[in-house]
Protein backbone atom coordinates (compact mmCIF):
# COMPACT_ATOMS: atom_id res chain seq x y z
CA UNK A 1 0.00 0.00 0.00
CA UNK A 2 2.62 2.40 0.99
CA UNK A 3 4.28 1.58 -2.33
CA UNK A 4 1.41 2.79 -4.65
CA UNK A 5 1.19 6.25 -2.40
CA UNK A 6 4.54 6.68 -3.18
CA UNK A 7 4.78 6.05 -6.54
CA UNK A 8 1.96 8.72 -6.66
CA UNK A 9 3.78 11.17 -5.09
CA UNK A 10 6.70 10.86 -7.33
CA UNK A 11 4.46 11.47 -10.53
CA UNK A 12 2.57 14.36 -8.94
CA UNK A 13 5.48 15.60 -7.81
CA UNK A 14 7.17 15.19 -11.23
CA UNK A 15 4.00 16.63 -12.71
CA UNK A 16 4.55 19.79 -10.35
CA UNK A 17 8.00 20.21 -11.57
CA UNK A 18 7.15 19.85 -14.66
CA UNK A 19 4.85 22.47 -14.71
CA UNK A 20 7.52 24.79 -13.03
CA UNK A 21 9.76 24.10 -15.61
CA UNK A 22 7.54 25.33 -17.95
CA UNK A 23 6.60 27.79 -16.38
CA UNK A 24 10.08 29.33 -15.87
CA UNK A 25 10.79 28.48 -19.43
CA UNK A 26 7.94 30.46 -20.46
CA UNK A 27 8.69 33.34 -18.51
CA UNK A 28 12.20 33.17 -20.00
CA UNK A 29 11.39 33.18 -23.44
CA UNK A 30 8.97 36.35 -23.18
CA UNK A 31 11.86 38.02 -21.77
CA UNK A 32 14.64 36.71 -24.15
CA UNK A 33 11.50 38.04 -26.51
CA UNK A 34 11.26 41.40 -25.40
CA UNK A 35 14.97 42.00 -25.53
CA UNK A 36 15.19 40.42 -28.87
CA UNK A 37 12.66 43.49 -29.97
CA UNK A 38 14.17 46.02 -28.05
CA UNK A 39 17.77 45.49 -29.86
CA UNK A 40 15.87 45.22 -33.47
CA UNK A 41 14.72 48.84 -32.68
CA UNK A 42 18.07 49.98 -31.38
CA UNK A 43 19.87 48.41 -34.05
CA UNK A 44 17.47 49.62 -37.08
CA UNK A 45 19.72 52.66 -37.88
CA UNK A 46 21.05 50.32 -40.80
CA UNK A 47 17.37 49.36 -42.12
CA UNK A 48 17.19 53.16 -42.97
CA UNK A 49 20.56 54.38 -43.23
CA UNK A 50 21.36 51.62 -46.00
CA UNK A 51 17.98 51.60 -47.54
CA UNK A 52 18.48 49.31 -50.56
CA UNK A 53 18.64 46.41 -47.80
CA UNK A 54 15.05 47.13 -46.39
CA UNK A 55 13.86 47.51 -49.98
CA UNK A 56 15.04 44.16 -50.70
CA UNK A 57 13.20 42.86 -48.37
CA UNK A 58 9.96 44.73 -49.17
CA UNK A 59 9.99 43.07 -52.15
CA UNK A 60 10.44 39.21 -51.29
CA UNK A 61 7.76 39.76 -47.96
CA UNK A 62 6.01 42.54 -50.01
CA UNK A 63 5.79 42.68 -53.53
CA UNK A 64 5.59 38.60 -53.51
CA UNK A 65 2.75 38.27 -51.36
CA UNK A 66 0.92 40.97 -54.29
CA UNK A 67 -0.84 37.74 -56.05
CA UNK A 68 -2.17 36.03 -53.12
CA UNK A 69 -3.48 39.39 -51.38
CA UNK A 70 -4.51 40.77 -54.82
CA UNK A 71 -6.43 37.72 -55.69
CA UNK A 72 -8.33 36.84 -51.97
CA UNK A 73 -9.66 40.67 -51.81
CA UNK A 74 -11.20 40.39 -55.01
CA UNK A 75 -13.27 37.37 -53.91
CA UNK A 76 -13.95 38.53 -50.56
CA UNK A 77 -15.35 41.44 -52.43
CA UNK A 78 -17.68 39.24 -54.74
CA UNK A 79 -18.85 37.64 -51.71
CA UNK A 80 -19.61 40.51 -49.80
CA UNK A 81 -21.26 42.05 -52.93
CA UNK A 82 -23.37 39.18 -53.08
CA UNK A 83 -24.33 38.73 -49.71
CA UNK A 84 -24.93 41.69 -48.87
CA UNK A 85 -27.13 42.34 -51.82
CA UNK A 86 -29.07 39.42 -50.12
CA UNK A 87 -29.52 40.85 -46.88
CA UNK A 88 -30.03 44.94 -48.27
CA UNK A 89 -32.85 44.18 -50.94
CA UNK A 90 -35.17 42.27 -47.72
CA UNK A 91 -34.96 45.87 -46.54
CA UNK A 92 -35.20 47.48 -50.62
CA UNK A 93 -32.06 49.46 -49.44
CA UNK A 94 -29.71 48.05 -52.13
CA UNK A 95 -28.31 51.28 -52.97
CA UNK A 96 -26.48 50.60 -49.76
CA UNK A 97 -24.40 47.89 -51.08
CA UNK A 98 -21.35 50.12 -51.75
CA UNK A 99 -21.38 51.31 -47.93
CA UNK A 100 -21.57 48.11 -46.85
CA UNK A 101 -19.04 46.73 -48.73
CA UNK A 102 -16.54 49.40 -48.13
CA UNK A 103 -17.05 49.76 -44.67
CA UNK A 104 -16.78 45.81 -43.62
CA UNK A 105 -13.58 45.90 -45.66
CA UNK A 106 -11.84 49.57 -44.51
CA UNK A 107 -12.32 48.84 -41.19
CA UNK A 108 -12.03 44.90 -40.41
CA UNK A 109 -11.44 42.96 -43.68
CA UNK A 110 -8.91 44.43 -45.24
CA UNK A 111 -6.40 44.66 -42.33
CA UNK A 112 -7.33 41.34 -40.34
CA UNK A 113 -7.54 39.13 -43.78
CA UNK A 114 -3.85 40.73 -45.26
CA UNK A 115 -2.50 40.28 -41.86
CA UNK A 116 -3.86 36.48 -41.85
CA UNK A 117 -2.51 36.07 -45.27
CA UNK A 118 0.99 37.92 -44.65
CA UNK A 119 1.23 35.52 -41.65
CA UNK A 120 0.97 32.76 -43.43
CA UNK A 121 2.82 33.88 -47.29
CA UNK A 122 5.11 36.23 -45.68
CA UNK A 123 6.24 35.49 -41.86
CA UNK A 124 6.62 31.75 -42.42
CA UNK A 125 9.19 33.02 -44.67
CA UNK A 126 10.52 35.22 -42.89
CA UNK A 127 10.90 32.25 -40.07
CA UNK A 128 12.23 29.42 -42.41
CA UNK A 129 14.89 31.85 -43.73
CA UNK A 130 16.03 32.97 -40.63
CA UNK A 131 15.93 29.58 -38.86
CA UNK A 132 17.72 27.99 -41.56
CA UNK A 133 20.36 30.91 -41.49
CA UNK A 134 20.87 29.90 -38.15
CA UNK A 135 20.88 26.43 -38.39
CA UNK A 136 23.61 26.35 -41.54
CA UNK A 137 25.74 28.70 -38.96
CA UNK A 138 25.30 32.12 -41.67
CA UNK A 139 24.04 34.11 -38.30
CA UNK A 140 27.59 33.03 -36.85
CA UNK A 141 29.63 33.67 -39.94
CA UNK A 142 27.98 36.91 -39.88
CA UNK A 143 28.89 37.70 -36.24
CA UNK A 144 32.54 36.68 -36.68
CA UNK A 145 33.23 38.61 -39.70
CA UNK A 146 32.42 41.33 -37.19
CA UNK A 147 28.34 42.35 -38.57
CA UNK A 148 25.74 41.98 -36.07
CA UNK A 149 23.12 39.74 -37.55
CA UNK A 150 20.42 42.21 -36.25
CA UNK A 151 21.47 45.00 -37.61
CA UNK A 152 22.17 43.40 -40.49
CA UNK A 153 19.23 40.54 -40.96
CA UNK A 154 16.60 40.87 -38.48
CA UNK A 155 16.02 44.72 -38.64
CA UNK A 156 15.48 45.22 -42.10
CA UNK A 157 13.18 42.48 -42.26
CA UNK A 158 11.46 43.80 -39.55
CA UNK A 159 10.52 47.19 -41.10
CA UNK A 160 9.94 45.63 -44.41
CA UNK A 161 7.43 43.90 -42.73
CA UNK A 162 5.92 47.14 -40.99
CA UNK A 163 6.35 49.07 -43.77
CA UNK A 164 4.37 46.13 -46.39
CA UNK A 165 1.38 45.30 -44.33
CA UNK A 166 -0.49 48.41 -44.63
CA UNK A 167 0.18 49.39 -48.13
CA UNK A 168 -0.88 45.12 -48.97
CA UNK A 169 -4.36 46.10 -46.62
CA UNK A 170 -5.09 48.72 -48.24
CA UNK A 171 -4.63 46.84 -51.98
CA UNK A 172 -6.76 44.08 -50.32
CA UNK A 173 -9.41 46.57 -49.41
CA UNK A 174 -9.33 48.38 -53.19
CA UNK A 175 -9.78 45.14 -55.08
CA UNK A 176 -12.40 44.13 -52.44
CA UNK A 177 -14.34 47.05 -53.37
CA UNK A 178 -13.92 46.62 -57.13
CA UNK A 179 -14.42 43.13 -56.08
CA UNK A 180 -18.30 44.19 -54.59
CA UNK A 181 -18.51 46.66 -57.61
CA UNK A 182 -18.31 44.22 -59.98
CA UNK A 183 -20.85 42.19 -58.67
CA UNK A 184 -23.22 44.61 -56.88
CA UNK A 185 -23.15 47.10 -59.70
CA UNK A 186 -22.59 44.56 -63.23
CA UNK A 187 -24.03 41.55 -62.23
CA UNK A 188 -26.49 42.47 -60.40
CA UNK A 189 -27.69 45.87 -61.30
CA UNK A 190 -27.80 47.77 -58.35
CA UNK A 191 -27.45 51.63 -59.55
CA UNK A 192 -23.80 52.58 -60.06
CA UNK A 193 -24.08 56.29 -59.42
CA UNK A 194 -25.56 55.33 -55.71
CA UNK A 195 -23.04 52.75 -55.20
CA UNK A 196 -20.04 55.06 -55.59
CA UNK A 197 -21.90 58.47 -53.86
CA UNK A 198 -23.44 56.72 -50.87
CA UNK A 199 -19.90 54.80 -50.22
CA UNK A 200 -18.10 58.80 -50.44
CA UNK A 201 -20.58 59.81 -48.17
CA UNK A 202 -20.64 57.27 -45.52
CA UNK A 203 -16.97 56.42 -44.80
CA UNK A 204 -15.03 58.70 -42.96
CA UNK A 205 -11.28 59.53 -43.89
CA UNK A 206 -10.16 59.50 -40.09
CA UNK A 207 -13.03 57.11 -38.41
CA UNK A 208 -13.02 54.30 -40.96
CA UNK A 209 -9.54 54.61 -43.16
CA UNK A 210 -6.91 55.88 -40.51
CA UNK A 211 -8.04 53.50 -37.96
CA UNK A 212 -7.63 50.81 -40.80
CA UNK A 213 -4.53 51.96 -41.42
CA UNK A 214 -3.22 52.06 -37.50
CA UNK A 215 -4.39 48.17 -37.39
CA UNK A 216 -2.73 47.21 -40.51
CA UNK A 217 0.40 48.61 -39.49
CA UNK A 218 0.16 47.11 -35.70
CA UNK A 219 -0.52 43.97 -36.99
CA UNK A 220 2.64 44.33 -39.38
CA UNK A 221 4.41 45.17 -36.02
CA UNK A 222 3.17 42.19 -34.61
CA UNK A 223 3.67 39.52 -37.51
CA UNK A 224 7.03 40.30 -38.55
CA UNK A 225 8.18 40.74 -35.12
CA UNK A 226 6.72 37.25 -34.13
CA UNK A 227 8.49 35.99 -37.21
CA UNK A 228 11.68 37.38 -36.92
CA UNK A 229 11.64 36.02 -33.08
CA UNK A 230 11.05 32.39 -34.02
CA UNK A 231 13.43 32.36 -36.41
CA UNK A 232 15.80 33.64 -34.38
CA UNK A 233 14.96 31.31 -31.52
CA UNK A 234 14.49 28.18 -33.55
CA UNK A 235 16.48 24.95 -32.50
CA UNK A 236 19.17 24.60 -35.60
CA UNK A 237 17.96 21.36 -36.42
CA UNK A 238 15.18 20.23 -39.38
CA UNK A 239 12.78 19.62 -37.00
CA UNK A 240 13.11 22.85 -34.92
CA UNK A 241 12.75 24.95 -37.80
CA UNK A 242 9.41 23.50 -39.29
CA UNK A 243 8.16 23.74 -35.25
CA UNK A 244 9.09 27.47 -35.32
CA UNK A 245 7.11 28.39 -38.90
CA UNK A 246 3.84 26.45 -37.70
CA UNK A 247 4.29 28.90 -34.35
CA UNK A 248 4.67 32.03 -36.34
CA UNK A 249 1.94 31.34 -37.98
CA UNK A 250 -0.39 30.51 -35.10
CA UNK A 251 0.79 32.54 -32.84
CA UNK A 252 0.84 35.77 -35.37
CA UNK A 253 -2.71 34.54 -36.18
CA UNK A 254 -4.00 34.66 -33.02
CA UNK A 255 -2.50 37.58 -31.74
CA UNK A 256 -4.00 39.15 -35.06
CA UNK A 257 -7.15 38.23 -33.72
CA UNK A 258 -6.55 39.61 -30.33
CA UNK A 259 -5.36 42.70 -31.36
CA UNK A 260 -8.19 43.41 -33.85
CA UNK A 261 -10.63 42.84 -30.69
CA UNK A 262 -8.75 45.47 -28.54
CA UNK A 263 -7.82 47.69 -31.23
CA UNK A 264 -11.85 48.32 -32.39
CA UNK A 265 -12.86 48.21 -29.33
CA UNK A 266 -10.96 51.01 -28.50
CA UNK A 267 -11.05 53.03 -31.83
CA UNK A 268 -15.41 52.33 -32.52
CA UNK A 269 -16.45 52.57 -28.74
CA UNK A 270 -18.05 55.86 -29.26
CA UNK A 271 -19.40 55.81 -32.58
CA UNK A 272 -23.27 55.40 -32.25
CA UNK B 1 57.98 44.80 -28.55
CA UNK B 2 55.26 42.48 -30.25
CA UNK B 3 54.29 39.68 -28.70
CA UNK B 4 55.18 36.41 -30.25
CA UNK B 5 52.24 34.73 -29.88
CA UNK B 6 49.16 35.77 -31.44
CA UNK B 7 46.50 33.41 -29.16
CA UNK B 8 47.23 32.40 -25.41
CA UNK B 9 44.72 30.44 -23.53
CA UNK B 10 46.08 30.52 -19.89
CA UNK B 11 44.13 27.78 -17.58
CA UNK B 12 40.27 28.24 -19.69
CA UNK B 13 37.28 26.01 -18.09
CA UNK B 14 34.06 26.62 -19.88
CA UNK B 15 30.48 24.60 -19.37
CA UNK B 16 27.21 24.44 -20.89
CA UNK B 17 25.17 24.55 -17.96
CA UNK B 18 26.40 21.80 -15.49
CA UNK B 19 27.75 20.09 -18.16
CA UNK B 20 31.87 20.63 -17.86
CA UNK B 21 33.42 20.59 -21.37
CA UNK B 22 36.54 22.27 -21.04
CA UNK B 23 38.39 21.75 -17.37
CA UNK B 24 41.70 24.01 -17.50
CA UNK B 25 42.84 24.65 -21.03
CA UNK B 26 46.60 26.10 -21.93
CA UNK B 27 47.52 26.83 -25.32
CA UNK B 28 49.45 29.00 -27.35
CA UNK B 29 49.56 30.11 -31.17
CA UNK B 30 52.74 31.87 -32.55
CA UNK B 31 52.31 34.15 -35.63
CA UNK B 32 52.80 32.87 -38.75
CA UNK B 33 52.69 29.36 -37.35
CA UNK B 34 49.67 26.43 -38.32
CA UNK B 35 48.55 25.00 -34.87
CA UNK B 36 46.58 21.50 -34.99
CA UNK B 37 43.68 21.37 -32.09
CA UNK B 38 42.81 17.59 -32.47
CA UNK B 39 40.31 15.32 -30.47
CA UNK B 40 37.69 12.77 -30.78
CA UNK B 41 34.32 14.36 -31.78
CA UNK B 42 32.97 16.35 -29.06
CA UNK B 43 35.96 16.48 -26.84
CA UNK B 44 35.18 20.31 -26.83
CA UNK B 45 37.71 21.91 -30.05
CA UNK B 46 34.66 23.86 -31.79
CA UNK B 47 34.10 25.47 -27.95
CA UNK B 48 38.05 26.38 -27.58
CA UNK B 49 37.17 28.31 -31.60
CA UNK B 50 34.28 29.67 -30.90
CA UNK B 51 36.19 30.60 -27.08
CA UNK B 52 38.35 32.60 -29.69
CA UNK B 53 36.33 34.04 -31.55
CA UNK B 54 34.80 35.37 -28.58
CA UNK B 55 31.48 34.16 -29.11
CA UNK B 56 31.20 32.61 -26.08
CA UNK B 57 32.60 33.91 -22.59
CA UNK B 58 35.43 31.58 -20.79
CA UNK B 59 34.09 30.63 -17.64
CA UNK B 60 37.20 30.38 -15.69
CA UNK B 61 40.60 31.47 -17.20
CA UNK B 62 42.14 34.56 -19.66
CA UNK B 63 41.46 34.47 -23.69
CA UNK B 64 44.01 36.53 -25.76
CA UNK B 65 44.49 37.19 -28.85
CA UNK B 66 47.01 39.59 -30.31
CA UNK B 67 47.53 40.90 -26.48
CA UNK B 68 44.06 41.72 -25.69
CA UNK B 69 42.20 39.96 -23.09
CA UNK B 70 38.82 38.72 -25.02
CA UNK B 71 37.05 38.40 -21.51
CA UNK B 72 37.46 42.06 -21.11
CA UNK B 73 36.40 43.29 -24.08
CA UNK B 74 32.77 44.99 -24.94
CA UNK B 75 30.46 44.18 -27.99
CA UNK B 76 32.69 47.55 -30.37
CA UNK B 77 35.64 45.77 -28.54
CA UNK B 78 35.13 42.48 -29.88
CA UNK B 79 34.07 43.46 -33.51
CA UNK B 80 37.28 45.63 -33.86
CA UNK B 81 38.67 42.42 -32.89
CA UNK B 82 36.85 39.95 -35.13
CA UNK B 83 37.67 42.02 -38.55
CA UNK B 84 41.37 41.22 -37.63
CA UNK B 85 39.87 37.56 -37.27
CA UNK B 86 38.71 35.35 -40.17
CA UNK B 87 36.81 31.94 -39.91
CA UNK B 88 36.18 29.06 -41.95
CA UNK B 89 33.02 27.08 -40.79
CA UNK B 90 32.69 23.59 -40.84
CA UNK B 91 30.33 23.48 -44.09
CA UNK B 92 31.21 27.16 -45.02
CA UNK B 93 28.32 28.44 -43.73
CA UNK B 94 28.01 30.65 -47.18
CA UNK B 95 25.00 33.28 -47.68
CA UNK B 96 23.08 30.96 -49.72
CA UNK B 97 20.99 33.81 -50.77
CA UNK B 98 23.51 35.64 -52.78
CA UNK B 99 26.34 34.41 -55.27
CA UNK B 100 30.14 33.24 -54.63
CA UNK B 101 31.39 37.11 -55.64
CA UNK B 102 29.15 39.00 -53.31
CA UNK B 103 29.84 36.28 -50.83
CA UNK B 104 33.47 37.45 -50.78
CA UNK B 105 32.94 40.66 -51.18
CA UNK B 106 30.56 41.04 -48.08
CA UNK B 107 33.08 42.09 -45.65
CA UNK B 108 34.59 44.55 -47.98
CA UNK B 109 31.36 46.29 -48.54
CA UNK B 110 30.26 46.37 -45.10
CA UNK B 111 33.77 47.32 -43.37
CA UNK B 112 35.38 49.43 -46.08
CA UNK B 113 34.56 52.42 -48.38
CA UNK B 114 35.76 51.11 -51.23
CA UNK B 115 34.53 51.43 -54.55
CA UNK B 116 33.41 48.68 -56.21
CA UNK B 117 36.06 48.54 -58.85
CA UNK B 118 38.77 48.07 -56.20
CA UNK B 119 36.44 45.58 -54.47
CA UNK B 120 35.74 43.55 -57.53
CA UNK B 121 39.52 43.27 -57.88
CA UNK B 122 40.23 42.67 -54.36
CA UNK B 123 37.59 39.82 -54.91
CA UNK B 124 38.86 38.25 -58.14
CA UNK B 125 42.51 37.77 -56.56
CA UNK B 126 41.14 36.20 -53.40
CA UNK B 127 38.95 33.71 -55.35
CA UNK B 128 42.11 32.97 -57.65
CA UNK B 129 44.12 32.39 -54.54
CA UNK B 130 41.59 29.43 -53.56
CA UNK B 131 41.78 28.55 -57.20
CA UNK B 132 38.07 29.31 -58.10
CA UNK B 133 38.15 32.43 -59.89
CA UNK B 134 36.29 31.51 -62.45
CA UNK B 135 33.48 30.54 -60.10
CA UNK B 136 32.54 34.18 -58.89
CA UNK B 137 29.41 33.95 -60.71
CA UNK B 138 28.11 30.70 -59.60
CA UNK B 139 25.24 30.23 -56.78
CA UNK B 140 26.30 28.27 -53.33
CA UNK B 141 23.67 25.93 -54.09
CA UNK B 142 25.87 24.99 -57.38
CA UNK B 143 28.79 24.28 -55.68
CA UNK B 144 30.78 21.06 -54.40
CA UNK B 145 31.67 20.88 -50.63
CA UNK B 146 34.89 21.21 -50.97
CA UNK B 147 34.17 24.30 -54.00
CA UNK B 148 32.12 25.65 -51.09
CA UNK B 149 34.99 25.69 -47.97
CA UNK B 150 37.48 27.26 -50.38
CA UNK B 151 35.15 30.44 -51.52
CA UNK B 152 34.65 30.36 -47.43
CA UNK B 153 38.64 30.68 -47.13
CA UNK B 154 38.04 33.43 -50.00
CA UNK B 155 35.74 34.77 -47.85
CA UNK B 156 37.73 34.68 -44.20
CA UNK B 157 40.93 35.88 -45.69
CA UNK B 158 38.90 38.97 -47.93
CA UNK B 159 40.14 41.50 -44.99
CA UNK B 160 43.62 40.26 -44.59
CA UNK B 161 43.27 38.98 -41.49
CA UNK B 162 45.57 38.08 -39.14
CA UNK B 163 44.39 34.83 -37.41
CA UNK B 164 42.28 31.87 -39.55
CA UNK B 165 40.20 29.57 -37.92
CA UNK B 166 39.00 26.31 -39.75
CA UNK B 167 36.62 24.12 -37.88
CA UNK B 168 37.09 20.50 -39.68
CA UNK B 169 38.11 22.07 -42.61
CA UNK B 170 38.71 18.34 -43.79
CA UNK B 171 35.04 16.62 -43.39
CA UNK B 172 33.69 14.80 -45.51
CA UNK B 173 35.77 15.42 -48.83
CA UNK B 174 36.82 13.44 -51.34
CA UNK B 175 40.77 12.75 -51.42
CA UNK B 176 41.70 15.55 -54.44
CA UNK B 177 39.68 18.07 -52.19
CA UNK B 178 41.59 17.13 -48.89
CA UNK B 179 44.85 17.39 -50.30
CA UNK B 180 43.84 21.18 -51.82
CA UNK B 181 42.50 22.04 -48.74
CA UNK B 182 45.24 20.99 -46.73
CA UNK B 183 47.71 22.89 -49.20
CA UNK B 184 46.10 26.02 -49.27
CA UNK B 185 45.90 26.24 -45.15
CA UNK B 186 49.61 26.20 -45.61
CA UNK B 187 50.40 27.97 -48.32
CA UNK B 188 48.39 30.97 -47.32
CA UNK B 189 49.70 30.84 -43.65
CA UNK B 190 53.18 31.36 -45.50
CA UNK B 191 51.90 33.60 -47.88
CA UNK B 192 49.84 36.45 -46.66
CA UNK B 193 51.90 35.84 -42.48
CA UNK B 194 48.60 34.44 -40.91
CA UNK B 195 48.31 32.55 -38.13
CA UNK B 196 45.94 29.58 -38.82
CA UNK B 197 44.47 27.58 -36.04
CA UNK B 198 42.83 24.17 -37.55
CA UNK B 199 40.43 22.10 -35.29
CA UNK B 200 40.33 18.87 -37.11
CA UNK B 201 40.17 15.03 -36.44
CA UNK B 202 42.39 13.82 -39.35
CA UNK B 203 45.32 13.32 -38.46
CA UNK B 204 47.44 12.32 -41.42
CA UNK B 205 46.48 15.06 -43.27
CA UNK B 206 46.95 17.66 -40.52
CA UNK B 207 50.32 16.04 -39.92
CA UNK B 208 51.38 17.12 -43.40
CA UNK B 209 51.01 21.02 -43.00
CA UNK B 210 50.92 21.63 -39.19
CA UNK B 211 53.95 23.03 -37.54
CA UNK B 212 52.15 22.47 -33.72
CA UNK B 213 49.43 19.77 -32.48
CA UNK B 214 47.49 20.13 -29.27
CA UNK B 215 45.31 17.13 -28.66
CA UNK B 216 42.13 17.53 -26.31
CA UNK B 217 40.30 14.69 -24.32
CA UNK B 218 37.55 15.00 -22.12
CA UNK B 219 38.18 18.81 -22.03
CA UNK B 220 42.09 19.01 -21.34
CA UNK B 221 45.02 18.84 -23.09
CA UNK B 222 46.66 15.31 -23.17
CA UNK B 223 49.52 16.00 -25.46
CA UNK B 224 51.20 18.36 -27.48
CA UNK B 225 54.31 18.57 -30.17
CA UNK B 226 55.44 19.02 -33.38
CA UNK B 227 53.95 16.72 -36.29
CA UNK B 228 57.52 14.17 -35.77
CA UNK B 229 57.03 14.71 -32.22
CA UNK B 230 53.95 13.37 -32.51
CA UNK B 231 54.34 10.37 -34.62
CA UNK B 232 56.49 9.42 -32.59
CA UNK B 233 55.03 9.95 -28.93
CA UNK B 234 54.65 6.57 -27.14
CA UNK B 235 51.19 7.77 -25.31
CA UNK B 236 48.30 5.27 -25.51
CA UNK B 237 45.36 8.39 -26.48
CA UNK B 238 48.10 9.43 -29.68
CA UNK B 239 48.85 6.17 -30.37
CA UNK B 240 45.18 5.31 -30.49
CA UNK B 241 44.45 8.31 -32.35
CA UNK B 242 47.08 8.45 -34.97
CA UNK B 243 46.50 4.84 -36.16
CA UNK B 244 42.82 4.82 -36.03
CA UNK B 245 42.37 2.39 -33.46
CA UNK B 246 39.07 1.02 -32.36
CA UNK B 247 39.61 0.46 -28.91
CA UNK B 248 42.10 2.05 -26.40
CA UNK B 249 41.88 4.67 -23.79
CA UNK B 250 39.35 5.93 -25.91
CA UNK B 251 36.70 2.89 -25.18
CA UNK B 252 34.12 1.63 -27.93
CA UNK B 253 31.82 1.57 -25.97
CA UNK B 254 29.72 4.15 -24.54
CA UNK B 255 29.76 4.06 -20.69
CA UNK B 256 26.62 1.80 -19.62
CA UNK B 257 25.43 -0.96 -16.56
CA UNK B 258 27.53 -4.43 -17.28
CA UNK B 259 25.87 -6.17 -20.50
CA UNK B 260 24.73 -9.27 -18.68
CA UNK B 261 22.70 -7.43 -16.43
CA UNK B 262 21.67 -5.18 -18.98
CA UNK B 263 20.32 -8.32 -21.01
CA UNK B 264 19.04 -9.56 -17.43
CA UNK B 265 21.15 -12.80 -17.89
CA UNK B 266 22.29 -12.99 -14.45
CA UNK B 267 19.06 -12.86 -12.79
CA UNK B 268 17.54 -16.04 -14.47
CA UNK B 269 19.98 -18.03 -13.55
CA UNK B 270 19.78 -17.06 -10.23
Amino acid sequence: MSTTFGWERSVLRRSIENLGQRTIQGVWRIGFAARFFLATLLHSGTAFRRFGLTIREIYFSGVLSLIIILVSGLFVGMVLGLQGYETLQTYGSEEALGVLVALSLVRELGPVVAALLFASRAGSAITAEIGLMKATEQLSAMEMMAVDPIARVVAPRFWAGVISMPLLAALFSAMGIFGGYLVGVQLIGVDEGSFWSQMQSAVDFEQDILNGVIKSVVFGIAITAIALFEGYDAPPTAEGVSGATTRTVVTSSLVVLALDFVLTAFMFRGLN
Amino acid sequence: MQNDNLVEIEDVAFGYGARPVLKGINLTAKRGQVVAIMGSSGCGKTTLLRLIGGQIKAGQGVVRVAGESLGELDQAGLYRLRRKMGMLFQFGALFTDISVFDNVAFQLREHTDLPEDAIRDLVLMKLHAVGLRGAAHLMPAELSGGMARRVALARAIALEPMLVMYDEPFAGLDPISLGVTGNLIRRLTDTLGLTSLVVTHDVQESLKIVDYIYFVSEGVIVAEGTADDIRASGLPYVHQFVHGEADGPVPFHYPAPSYVDDLRLGAERA
